[in-house]
């Protein structure tokens, strides 16, 4: 079934984002659940919604004004948080519903119909671009070499940011830098699976690999395989059932979340028994 | 001994209150100040001040001594243990390991060096053995030695710990204190705590902080000398008034 299917280009080119949205959103993914930032991803997310609308009404790929509008409402919320005195989920709660809103305007405003609207709410992956697979190839390769790069700095930043900054490193150059890619990998990824479920990738899949280990190398690793298991296996679903693969993806994903977490209850409850008979036997 | 920092009439605070009214203080490199005041009183405005994490409104802040040190490295900080996240996805090696972080080069691996300088921390607080553990799997002790662990790790020149006794049974705060006896050799040591009964025989001068600062150059402390620099802080211990118990110093 996969060989003749790959005679098509947009399944080429759908497995192709699949892969490089593994790696984005594994790595990036991995940063967001590690520092509790969900909501704060969840907020750019529907935020672009508001660049979405924009590039519609001027009339060029929605795709380039959603990443400037989001980078922008990431860097506000990062500042307004900071430093002002707004509180960090009151000001993503006011760029969440800001976002939305001028996207719903300037999509209204629009004259005639608007195409692919619902790509961009729901994903739809069948119908990625040449160009779109090519953005996400760049952004995965600048998550890779930045993580690789840096990859101790950020992971002693994103521990204790106090002590790094005890120890006089750019800790907010780092902040802004990270939220940067985050909204970049939010933007790119939306065609996958959609604004309103892109966050399952970038949390789902390391809530999984953090059910058996604790190493954010490993995390980080395991996220990118499993984010292409559960992807790859709602497109199959996708395909059999024929249903929308935005949902099939996000619901492979929760299904191998759930047999995961059985499968490491049941490690608990042996390993738990094995020390208890132990514990005895030492009686 | 030699001056460490050296501050000079500091007013601090947040936003536009001012916590920090017009406090001097010398540190010098075998100190070992006790700093104890009320809530509210500014003890962490004045080690935020001097870990250089708020600028303060006015005053200056002076850094002495050997230049060829790395400013970042030259203060070592432990902070409250609560503002930690025990979840993150990071061993106590790495923890350690993070108190060598450098302002300078790419971060990917850790010379030799920094990891044979872990190494030997962890050996020194007697540690060794939790290496490879996840910080979610530490007690509250195992974790303080921990941060302690990574705040001295890059041999600093001064020793800052913000309430290092919380969390912790008393076995565990003896041998903590025992540790900054023999660490205060090499380092200046200024230690917050609301519990000053027990650092009382250890420390060699208390500062109480009170918006403003009264530095008192000895560990002996009584009730008139609190009630005079309007301190409501009680001498209250187990056993002996701390200032039965004072080892020798000179000042």
């Amino acid at each position: 079934m996969v060989i003749e299917l790959l005679q098509y280009n947009f399944v080429v080119n759908a497995l192709l984002a699949a892969f490089f949205a593994s790696i984005s959103c594994g790595i990036i993914g991995t940063y967001i659940v590690t520092r509790r930032m969900v909501f704060l991803s969840g907020g750019i997310t529907h935020a672009s919604f508001g660049g979405i609308g924009i590039g519609y009404f001027l009339g060029f790929n929605p795709i380039f004004s959603a990443a400037i509008f989001s980078i922008l409402s990431a860097l506000g919320i990062e500042f307004l948080s900071k430093q002002t005195e707004v509180r960090e989920d009151s000001a993503i709660g006011i760029l969440w519903s800001f976002g939305m809103a001028i996207g719903i305007i300037f999509i209204t405003i629009t004259p005639g119909y608007v195409p692919n609207l619902m790509t961009y709410l729901f994903g739809s992956i069948l119908t990625v671009s040449k160009l779109d697979v090519w953005l996400m190839f760049g952004l995965s390769l600048l998550i890779i070499l930045i993580f690789s790069a840096f990859y101790r700095l950020i992971l002693f930043v994103s521990y204790d940011q106090e002590f790094a900054r005890t120890h006089k490193i750019a800790v907010n150059l780092v902040n802004y830098l990270l939220i940067s890619l985050v909204a970049l990998t939010i933007v790119l990824n939306i065609k996958v699976v959609g604004i309103i479920m892109v966050i399952s990738l970038l949390t789902i899949p390391q809530s999984i690999a953090n059910l058996f280990t604790r190493n954010f190398r490993n995390i980080i690793i395991a996220s990118v395989v499993l984010s292409f298991v559960g992807v790859f296996t709602g497109l199959i679903f996708s395909y059999k059932l024929n249903i929308p693969s935005g949902a099939s993806i996000i619901f492979s994903l929760v299904i191998y979340f759930v047999f995961a977490k059985l499968i490491h209850l049941l490690i608990n409850k042996l390993s738990i028994r094995r020390k208890t008979k132990n514990f005895e036997l030492i009686k | 001994m030699s001056k460490i920092l050296e501050l000079k009439s500091i007013y601090a605070g947040y936003k536009d209150d001012i916590i920090l009214n017009d406090v001097s203080l010398e540190i010098l490199d075998d100190d070992f100040i006790g700093i104890i005041g009320p809530n509210g009183g500014g003890k962490t405005t004045l080690l935020r001040v001097i870990l250089g994490l708020i600028k303060p409104f006015k005053g200056t802040i002076e850094y002495f001594g050997d230049s060829n040190i790395d400013r970042n490295n030259k203060i070592g900080f432990l902070p409250q243990i609560n503002q930690i996240d025990n979840k993150f996805p990071v061993s106590v090696y790495d923890v350690v390991l993070s108190g060598l972080i450098y302002n300078n080069g790419f971060y990917y691996k850790h010379s030799k060096k920094d990891k044979q300088k872990a190494k030997e921390t962890l050996q020194k607080l007697g540690i060794c053995d939790l290496k490879e553990r996840h910080i979610g799997e530490l007690s509250g002790g195992q974790m303080q030695k921990v941060l302690l662990a990574r705040a001295i790790v890059s041999s600093p020149r001064l020793l800052i710990l913000d309430e290092p006794n919380t969390f912790v049974d008393n076995k565990f705060e003896g041998e903590l204190y025992e540790i900054l006896v023999q660490l205060n050799k090499d380092m200046g040591i200024i230690i917050v705590s609301h519990d000053i009964g027990t650092i009382s025989t250890y420390i060699k001068t208390i500062a109480c902080v009170n918006r403003g600062l009264h530095y008192h150059k000895s560990n002996k402390i009584t009730e008139q000398q609190l009630a005079s620099y309007n301190c409501p802080i009680k001498l209250i211990t187990h056993g002996e008034v701390p200032h039965t118990v004072l080892k020798k110093h000179n000042h």
